[in-house]
């Protein structure tokens, strides 16, 4: 029988923990085909959070360090700093990289540090139960804004991939989104690019993945989806927020 | 080899770049900053790298990276810094890894002073960041042991693959004394670092590495802990270290360490002017704790008084009570802050002291 399908051998056969629905399957799955069409598993060593994806290291079938709340850019800094051969990522939710890690993904930026972060923002904290993230939407329930975000007292959603494109040291930073078929393949590409800048030595790379949280939200894996595209992306436009690749 | 006029700080710097370390990622803080300002200079003329994180949260977090890429790395601060470090060092020693770290203690607590001080006796020797681990912790008490102490750190933690802390105090890391730079014979019973993130592919001769200190189940966690535990069982039994001074048949017992154990050689100077024998005992590693000499020191009939003196409002004479288990007493002289005392002082306060 013909095979038509195969799953990209970076990543593992354990069974993924995360809910049904949930979009951090699908990032698992364009990462790992990425460091495969690349040829780029055998360098690649994955660091990786505490959140929802803090069990990323039993899928990501390469070398892999788990990181404190917050810290892998700087446990990824320390890594490249020592096998610069490497190519070293982290994969940060937004709990993990847009609050508590602001300072080490800031200044991995700042440094031009050749590493690349897949973000994952769904605009929860998801591991917790559904807390408040600094990316949650103005109005947004959560457990820990039960009334709905209030701008005046939490202030407004962070836009971290614009924030980041405004540093000289990143060289390229695009938002995408996993919510239908057609953004799932740019996000590949954009994975892809990210990858590349890091392998040409052109400096920091950063995709931010706008992504969903089914449990969290209260809502089924289609509704989660179509909220997404309706809430998400007016507020967090998509597409390429810095790109100095093509400059010598 | 010829002696040399150094400043701790820099001498210190020195005996690691020697022991093999080309890997530091620091902050500034006073009284350690020319530590990475020395590795700031030579480190790129050798291949290695010296970077200047944002914080010093960023700097053991880096260190982390280093170490689980295989690499001898360190970092060093001083007490507001090491504070923010405990994190970091927590989650070395969970994830097993090697590292060194140097504490040049100041007063605290808070943002106390630039001084010496001995305030971090609890938080090194006690744990210090969450959960039941220890770090290997030496204290030097003149600049040539902190570099001997120094060389030894990045072979402790190699072979133990734990953090360990050099704690020395401001003086240290500010005084300059003639030191000499031994040649030292490379440790070859080290173990091999297979565990290391260096890249994996399904031809590696090695499992795929995986840096973790993330047990969810409670066997696997009760099974790091006992790991760990047995680890630091071994340590005790074959890395504790004392330096017994002048303690035979004392009828005096000074316990201290770093500069103040210094300070008190002279004091026993001048007791013994005075015609009243004074020993010191001065633990090196004070994690682990040389709990038998301690005990069996002043377990010495002729030891009629025990004095235990730091820079502190008394910590490490906790551990000088539990060793000693109430068959004597122990006594304790010395100031929070960073107020330390002088020969004369100790003097006078041994004989005010002293049970007739």
């Amino acid at each position: 029988m013909a095979t038509v399908f195969k799953k990209t051998p970076l990543l593992t056969d354990a069974v993924l923990h995360y809910c049904p629905g949930c979009g951090h399957g699908i990032v698992h799955r364009l990462v790992a085909e990425c460091l495969e069409e690349l040829g780029i598993g055998d360098k690649a060593v994955a660091v990786v959070p505490v959140g929802c994806s803090v069990f990323a290291y039993r899928y990501f079938n390469v070398d892999s360090q788990e990181a404190a709340h917050g810290r892998a850019p700087a446990v990824a800094t320390g890594i490249k700093r020592v096998h610069p051969e490497n190519v070293v990522f982290t994969y940060q939710g937004d709990g993990d990289l847009a609050s508590i890690g602001t300072a080490e993904i800031v200044h991995a930026a700042h440094r031009g540090e050749k590493i690349t972060t897949i973000f994952i923002n769904n605009a929860i904290y998801g591991m917790t139960g559904g807390q408040m993230a600094p990316t949650t939407l103005v109005g947004q329930k959560t457990t820990t804004s039960p009334y709905g975000r209030d701008k005046d007292w939490c202030g407004s959603p962070i836009r971290m991939a614009e924030m980041l494109a405004t540093i000289d040291g990143s060289a390229y930073i695009e938002r995408v989104a996993v919510n239908n078929t057609k953004n799932i393949v740019r996000a590949k590409a954009a994975i892809k690019k990210a990858f590349q800048t890091q392998i040409e030595g052109k400096g920091f790379s950063l995709i931010e993945v706008l992504s969903n949280c089914p449990t969290n939200w209260g809502l089924s894996p289609a509704e989660s989806m179509e909220w997404l595209e309706q809430n998400m992306i007016p507020y967090y436009p998509l597409g390429v927020k810095k790109d100095t690749t093509k400059e010598d | 080899m010829a002696k040399e006029f150094m400043k701790g700080c820099e001498a210190i710097a020195e005996a690691a770049i020697q022991a093999g370390c080309h890997y530091f990622f620091g902050y500034p803080i006073t009284p350690q900053t020319e530590v990475p300002e020395y590795m700031a200079a030579k480190l790129p003329k050798i291949g290695g790298c010296f970077l200047q994180a944002e914080s010093e949260v960023a700097a053991i977090n880096m260190v982390y990276g280093a170490a689980g890429a295989g690499a001898r790395v360190m970092t060093s601060s001083s007490s507001p810094g090491v504070s923010l470090k405990l994190e970091g060092i927590s989650y070395l020693a969970g994830a097993e890894l090697p590292a060194v770290i140097v504490n040049m203690m100041r007063g605290g607590p808070g943002l106390g002073s630039i001084q010496a001080s001995q305030g971090d006796y609890f938080q090194t020797t006690k744990g210090g960041g969450h959960g039941d681990y220890h770090v290997i912790a030496l204290a030097p008490s003149t600049v040539q042991e902190a570099i001997d102490l120094m060389q030894d750190a990045f072979d402790l933690a190699d072979m133990y693959r734990t953090p360990t802390m050099l704690l020395a105090d401001g003086t240290i890391g500010q005084m300059m004394e003639p030191v000499e730079f031994k040649p030292r014979e490379k440790r070859t019973d080290l173990p091999a670092k297979d565990w290391a993130t260096t890249g994996w592919g399904p031809n590696s001769n090695r499992p795929r590495a995986v840096v973790n200190s993330l047990y969810i189940e409670t066997e696997e966690l009760q099974e790091m802990n006992d790991r760990l535990q047995a680890r630091y069982r071994m340590i005790e039994e074959k890395e504790t270290r004392v330096e017994l001074y002048n303690v035979e048949d004392a009828e005096v017992i000074l316990c201290a360490y770093g500069t103040v154990a210094r300070i008190c050689k002279s004091a026993v100077a001048l007791a013994a002017k005075q015609g009243v024998k004074v020993g010191l005992v001065r633990p090196i590693t004070i994690w682990p704790f040389p709990k038998k000499a301690v005990h069996d020191t002043i377990a010495q009939d002729s030891v009629k008084t025990v004095i235990t003196i730091e820079i502190s409002a008394g910590q490490m004479v906790e551990d000088v009570r539990l060793a000693v288990n109430g068959e004597k007493e122990v006594q304790f002289f010395g100031k929070p802050g960073s107020y330390c005392p002088t020969a004369e002082e100790i003097c006078e306060k041994i004989m005010e002291m002293r049970r007739a």
